[in-house]
């Protein structure tokens, strides 16, 4: 399935290859540069190319572009989500999927690479059965050469996600229930469309095999789901709630989707008026923001992005609170909020300047809000208990709420 | 430099090992192309990482190793280092191995020689009782494309197929599709393992044997048959990438065995109009109710779960199962959670929306509650933003337009101009394809044309071209308006749409026209080709409509034309010419000029770009790039009858139960049980060869202190020395076929001397060795010997399982001379004792490379069986096992012990398969050849 894997920067360096069956030359990539150049943003990239021989399959992830060869017909969505395991592994390993990362790391990275994929097919994926068998780095490791000895047992049993043998002296299972709200609004303030994209991420330190048992106040909420491999869909079907056997360490139990049909709350509006002047070579900004359905929750970390229209080239604003900054180069306005005082409404109000000589622009950039609520779903969803089954001791058990703008688009 | 050479001295001792090897292999690789590799010396740039693998220390080794892996990663070329690297494939040390095997799979191919040293160590760990070493090494092994070693990776694989781990199992199922690309004329051996293979009822196993039946015969459908049931059910708890490839071969299975579920939809119609209808008879006489296959919905039901994994792939694979195999009425349950897939990473995004694209046109209803998640960002990429446009467009109707357009509105203001021209296209098609709105929409992009921005208005110009083809009467004012835009556009193709509308109705804007044509008529040079051949077609028309006031202006632009730079408009202006201007030499065409310019054009049609996209498979390569991939199987029509549906039968076998099951879902029960069972005999296997090997180490001792079990067979006598040449003392030996007394790991030898001299002999005694280390166990000196007198004596020689001659001198008191014992290979074992299953499983343990067999045609008199007993037993001193259908033998190598296993079975009297399974290759060969000789005389 897929040939060969290269791993290429922005500046079209490739740095990392590996090939799976025969060797495939370099060349192959000229045509994603031709493609990389024509498209100009890395965004824009066609994930799949076709060339005389082969085909070419890419993602973009952290500033750096992993592009597979394939020849012959294959599901493209496979070699995508393979590539982005990839880049999740290396991410798990080393903290960041960045090139100064894989360089350091390189040798590491070549034998995750030989585990992952046999002759194109994906062949150890899960993260707790490939840290069995290639140890991520760690001072002791890097001080004396540790033998890995230990074979890993994972892929033979039942719960092939699971590692065998799990220890730990404090027990302790949490779970993070994050909502992203992603809205468009239009210019008079009404919502246009707005759903949310929740997660439970969890973080199982458990020893032995526990089997766990979690289950929500109202689940009818959830229609949408997704799970990780460990969540027995049968009992979801038939009970509503999930239960599993965790893998060890940091995974994503399920995400779910709210969609646009039913009501979501929006917790801030934002009132804001950008023109630009046909006459003079200037325009005017006036934002300000406002708590609309927090459920009495305090909104942190607000923040507003404005792309600006190109001919804009310089800023005169004033913030009631927090700081704003303008990039030259890419024109892009960031205002840095803070929390939000339902008292004293932050606003940012001033003027800009445009490039003489050049029309007005068109249209009004639309703004991108940035936001987090804290002991807060803003579905309204809540996790009721945690049951353990199959172990004596009792774990530490917990859960947190957050609730943050996922992509929250204000149209001017 | 010496470290460098006891390299290369370590190197010729396997080499010759290697060759000796090929006596016994199939193995057909040159040996003068073998040492020649050897001699060359490569200029060596990485002397310093070949001095750190020559060294002792296991801490440079593998530093070394780091930074050659790293090396490849780079992509630069480590080649030259394979000599030295190639060495430490047997390391004990894991690590180093890991990377070692790296390397060899890398390079193998280039140095398919050198690579070749390395095959027995895989070889030995293909035995290995952990099962991860055998896969790795199964693995590896698969991995080296060097095409020698073919038959070796057919053996090693057919061996691991039988594996009682699942692990090494899946492995072998990888390594079948290895196998296939390095040597297609496999395939039929193949293919018979996959078809062992697809019997698997482990779930680590399915996904992978169906993506080696995938690559390497996919048109073998009925092999599935048998296996469908099982696959259905076990697919839930398949790994995430093995059911992506289970889901497509089903989804094609199905096609071919199920009849179409979608006549059902159609019936219905039928019925309802026939509810109404008075003749009823002929509907019932047509209509079948349509009854859907147990095992279709067995697929349907079994995949649905599936749509909640948090793979993308799987649920892509999901959908397009349902898209191509449900009734119509069901395939919108994959609607939701394709939908979801839009959060997810951008490239996801792209591939969703092109299906949804697809999808969208034949089925408006499936998506249109969710129209909403189309809405572009702003911070979306360009081609995302054209992908759910293009959506957004196919779901439009009456209901829902106002909202779209109001929508669209947004997005033709978006700085992203080719998104907003995109857009323009899209408010065009909408309002071709609902009439309601084809008015608003027109005004709507009159009003563009007023845009500042160029490439708006010029997109809008050629929308409203040929939106206005459909119904040009009524819009002569969006002409005029266009004709005074003219001026203020300079896209060549806006220009060129303007032009061609107001040639095409230049009789509804009378005035206009021939103005219009004067100002082309002065710019005429310097426009772009697609301007200048509107603006002749433009004088063409007017010239036949209205002669009176352009004829002057038409010729004029002619001879531009005639004289262009392009050939395109020479030729294009020659043609107008002899169309329109009558002359004496123009021919019958003259009068139908009209007629052909002014013929009325058909209206275009505006369609979706997904439109034919579905001539593909939803969700592979080809529907993404709309182009046939290499290797795209087409998806084949229902059949008209269904095939026979009891192939899928099987026996049910009753499944054993087992106390803990982790995953209890009740419906997967017997897939997780039998996957449990595969792994407890896995284990129990493991125990049992451990055990076995204590019961050999008894055995052994039980042997020694056996008499001999071959008794009968004829003892053969060799000349030690003769008389004539050793003054008179002669000597001769034959193998006594009795365990050695003095150490078991010799040979026990009788040696008669008898005195053919006519005086006495004395002190006859063995006196040196060559080679000196050579372990002999000497007999008594004999003090003296009369003549005529003989006498038997017993030594014992340790030949190390080699039939190597053991060179030692023979003493008298006054002469020596220097004899040889030349051992037959059928000497150097030893009888063992075991019962037909331990034979068997010891067999099993010794397949592969530790298998040589051959076919023979048996001499007629050998055919019984106590006469093929006596044959073998005459040629090898091994022990007859009673059996009650092959005549099988099983003995041991003298000083080693390893078990050599003699079978031969009757294929069709007189031909046998003769096949011999031991460690001990070039024995095993030996053997073999002499046993042949033996039981193909008379």
């Amino acid at each position: 399935m897929i040939h060969s894997l290269f791993l290429i920067n922005n500046t079209g360096d490739i740095f990392l290859e590996k090939h799976w069956k025969s060797v495939i030359g370099r060349s192959v990539c000229d045509y994603f540069f031709e493609a990389k150049d024509k498209a100009g943003d890395p965004e824009n990239v066609p994930p799949v190319l076709q060339t005389p021989h082969h085909y070419l399959i890419s993602i973009y992830r952290g500033k750096l572009f992993l592009l597979s060869v394939i020849q012959s017909e294959v599901s493209p969505l496979f070699v995508i989500e393979f590539l982005h395991r990839v880049a999740d592994t290396i991410q798990d390993y080393f903290g960041e999927c960045s090139e100064n990362v894989i360089k350091e790391n390189l040798v590491i990275v070549y034998e995750l690479l030989e585990e992952m994929l046999d002759n194109g097919f994906p062949l150890a994926t899960e993260s707790n059965v490939l840290k069995e068998m290639i140890r991520p780095p760690n001072i002791l490791r890097s001080v004396v050469n540790t033998l890995t000895d230990t074979l890993p047992t994972g892929q033979l049993s039942n719960v092939p996600w699971r590692r065998a043998g799990v220890k730990y002296t404090n027990n302790e299972a949490y779970f993070d229930v994050i909502e992203e709200i992603d809205a468009i609004i239009d210019k008079s303030g009404t919502t246009v469309f707005a759903e949310i994209q929740g997660a439970i991420e969890a973080c199982v330190r458990l020893t032995g095999i526990p089997d766990l048992t979690l289950s929500f106040m109202n689940p009818r909420l959830l229609d949408d789901v997704s799970f990780h491999p460990c969540v027995r869909f049968k009992r979801w079907e038939a009970e509503r709630v999930l239960s599993f056997i965790p893998p060890d360490g940091n995974f994503t139990l399920m995400t779910y989707h709210i969609s646009s049909q039913n009501l979501v709350a929006i917790p801030v509006y934002v009132k804001q008026n950008i023109s630009f002047f046909d006459t003079a070579s200037c325009g005017r900004l006036d934002i300000t923001i406002g708590p609309k359905q927090t459920m009495g929750k305090m909104v942190e970390g607000l923040s507003v992005t404005i792309p600006m229209p190109k001919s804009v080239h310089s800023a005169n604003l004033t913030a009631t609170q927090g700081s704003y900054t303008f990039d030259l180069a890419t024109k892009v306005l960031v205002w840095d909020i803070g929390k939000l005082n339902p008292q004293k409404l932050p606003n940012l109000k001033g003027s800009l300047s445009i490039q003489s000589g050049v029309p007005k622009p068109e249209e009004n950039p639309s703004l991108s809000i940035g936001l987090k609520v804290q002991q807060l779903a803003i579905s309204g969803i809540k996790v009721n208990r945690l049951d353990m089954y199959g172990e004596k001791y009792k774990p530490f058990k917990g859960v947190k709420y957050v609730t943050k703008a996922g992509k929250f688009q204000v149209r001017t | 430099r010496d470290i460098v050479k006891s390299g290369f001295n370590i190197f010729y001792v396997e080499s010759s090992a290697m060759i000796k090897y090929r006596h016994s292999s199939p193995l057909t690789a040159s040996h003068e192309a073998f040492s020649c590799s050897n001699c060359v010396f490569w200029p060596c740039r990485n002397e310093d990482l070949k001095e750190m693998l020559e060294s002792n220390k296991e801490s440079h080794k593998l530093e070394a190793m780091k930074r050659i892996v790293g090396l490849i990663a780079k992509g630069k070329n480590a080649s030259e280092l394979f000599p030295a690297v190639v060495k430490n494939v047997a390391s004990k040390n894991i690590e180093l191995k890991k990377l070692v095997y790296v390397y060899l799979v890398r390079y193998a191919e280039e140095q398919q020689d050198l690579a070749l040293l390395s095959i027995s160590t895989f070889q030995r760990a293909l035995k290995d009782p952990n099962q991860f070493i055998r896969a790795s090494a199964l693995r590896v092994l698969s991995s080296i494309r060097v095409p020698i070693i073919v038959p070796i990776m057919m053996l090693a694989i057919k061996e691991a197929s039988t594996d009682l781990s699942p692990y090494v199992r899946k492995t072998s199922a990888h390594a079948i599709q290895k196998l296939y690309s390095l040597d297609p004329d496999q395939k039929e051996q193949l293919i018979e393992v996959i078809e062992k293979l697809l019997k698997d009822k482990s779930t680590l196993v399915a996904g992978s044997v169906v993506m080696a039946f995938e690559e390497v015969c996919p048109d073998r459908i009925d092999l599935i048959h048998k296996n469908y049931r099982k696959l259905c059910n076990l697919l839930v708890d398949v790994e995430e990438w093995g059911q992506v490839v289970i889901i497509s071969m089903l989804t094609r299975y199905a096609r071919t065995q199920f009849i179409n579920p979608w006549k059902e939809d159609g019936l219905d119609e039928n019925n309802e109009t026939a509810f109404y209808d008075s003749d009823s008879e002929r509907n019932q006489t047509e209509a079948k109710p349509y009854i859907m296959d147990p095992d279709h919905r067995l697929l349907l039901r079994n995949t649905k779960p599936l749509l909640q994994s948090r793979n993308t792939a799987v649920v892509m694979s999901v959908a397009q199962l349902y898209w191509h195999l449900a009734p119509k009425h069901e395939v919108s349950v994959v609607t939701k959670s394709l939908v979801r897939l839009l959060r997810s990473h951008r490239e996801v995004q792209f591939i969703v929306l092109q299906n949804i694209a697809t999808m969208s046109i034949q089925r408006k209803g499936m998506f249109e509650p969710f129209m909403k998640s189309f809405y572009v960002r702003s911070t979306d990429p360009t081609n995302i933003k054209t992908l759910k446009l293009e959506i957004l467009t196919n779901l439009a109707n009456e209901a829902n337009i106002s909202t779209i357009l109001r929508e669209f509105q947004t997005y033709v203001k978006s700085q992203d101009k080719e998104f907003a021209a995109a857009t323009i296209q899209a408010i065009g098609r909408c309002a071709t394809n609902i009439s309601e709105v084809a008015d608003t929409c027109l005004n709507g992009l009159v009003q563009l044309l007023s845009n500042r921005d160029e490439t708006v208005v010029a997109e809008s110009v050629v929308v409203i071209k040929k939106l206005l083809q459909t119904q040009p009467s009524q819009h002569s004012e969006i002409i005029k308006h266009m004709a005074k835009l003219f001026d203020n556009i300079t896209v060549p193709m806006a220009r060129a749409s303007i032009l061609w509308l107001i040639g095409e109705y230049c009789e509804k804007v009378p005035k206009i026209a021939p103005d219009v044509l004067r100002k082309m008529a002065k710019t005429f040079t310097t426009e772009e080709d697609i301007v200048k051949l509107q603006t002749v077609n433009l004088a063409a028309k007017l010239y036949l409509t209205n002669s009176k006031q352009t004829k002057l202006l038409t010729q004029y632009i002619l001879n531009l034309g005639k004289y262009d730079q392009n050939y395109d408009i020479r030729d294009r202006t020659r043609f107008i010419r002899q169309l329109i201007v009558p002359s004496e030499k123009s021919s019958a065409l003259n009068k139908y000029a009209r007629r052909i310019l002014l013929a009325s054009k058909p209206a275009p049609v505006l369609e979706s770009a997904f439109k034919d996209r579905d001539r593909y498979q939803l969700g592979t390569l080809s529907h993404s790039l709309n182009i046939k991939a290499t290797g795209y199987q087409e998806l084949c029509d229902w059949p008209t009858i269904a095939p026979d549906a009891s192939v899928r039968n099987v026996e049910i076998i009753e499944p054993v139960k087992t106390d803990v099951c982790f995953c209890t879902e009740s419906d997967d029960e017997s897939a997780e049980e039998s996957s449990k069972e595969s792994d407890k005999s896995s284990s129990a296997s493991e125990k049992t060869s451990s055990e076995s090997e204590a019961n050999s180490i008894d055995l052994f001792a039980l042997l020694c202190s056996q008499v001999t079990t071959s008794s009968f067979s004829p003892v053969k006598t060799y000349d030690l020395l003769h008389h004539m040449s050793a003054k008179g003392l002669a000597a001769k030996y034959h193998f006594p076929r009795q365990p050695c007394l003095y150490q078991p790991c010799m040979v026990a030898v009788q040696v008669i001397l008898t005195n053919c001299s006519d005086h006495n002999l004395e002190e006859i005694h063995i006196g040196d060795r060559i080679p000196a280390s050579l372990n002999i166990h000497c007999f008594n000196t004999i003090e003296r010997l009369e003549p005529g007198a003989a006498v038997t004596v017993s030594m014992g020689i340790d030949f190390s399982d080699s039939t190597q001659a053991a060179n030692f001198q023979l003493c008298t008191k006054s002469d020596k001379f220097n004899v040889s014992i030349q051992p037959v290979v059928g000497e150097l074992l030893t009888p063992s004792t075991m019962t037909e299953e331990d034979f068997c499983m010891e067999q099993r343990k010794l397949l592969g490379m530790n298998e040589t067999s051959a076919t023979i045609t048996m001499a007629t008199a050998n055919t019984s069986r106590l006469a093929i007993n006596k044959e073998i037993l005459s040629v090898a001193n091994v022990g007859v096992v009673s059996s009650t259908q092959n005549d099988i033998f099983a003995g041991k190598a003298v000083s080693s012990g390893a078990l050599v296993l003699v079978s031969l079975s009757l294929q069709q009297s007189p031909t046998a398969l003769l096949t011999i399974n031991t460690e001990k290759s070039v024995m095993a060969s030996m053997l073999l050849r002499d046993l042949k000789q033996a039981l193909v005389q008379a």
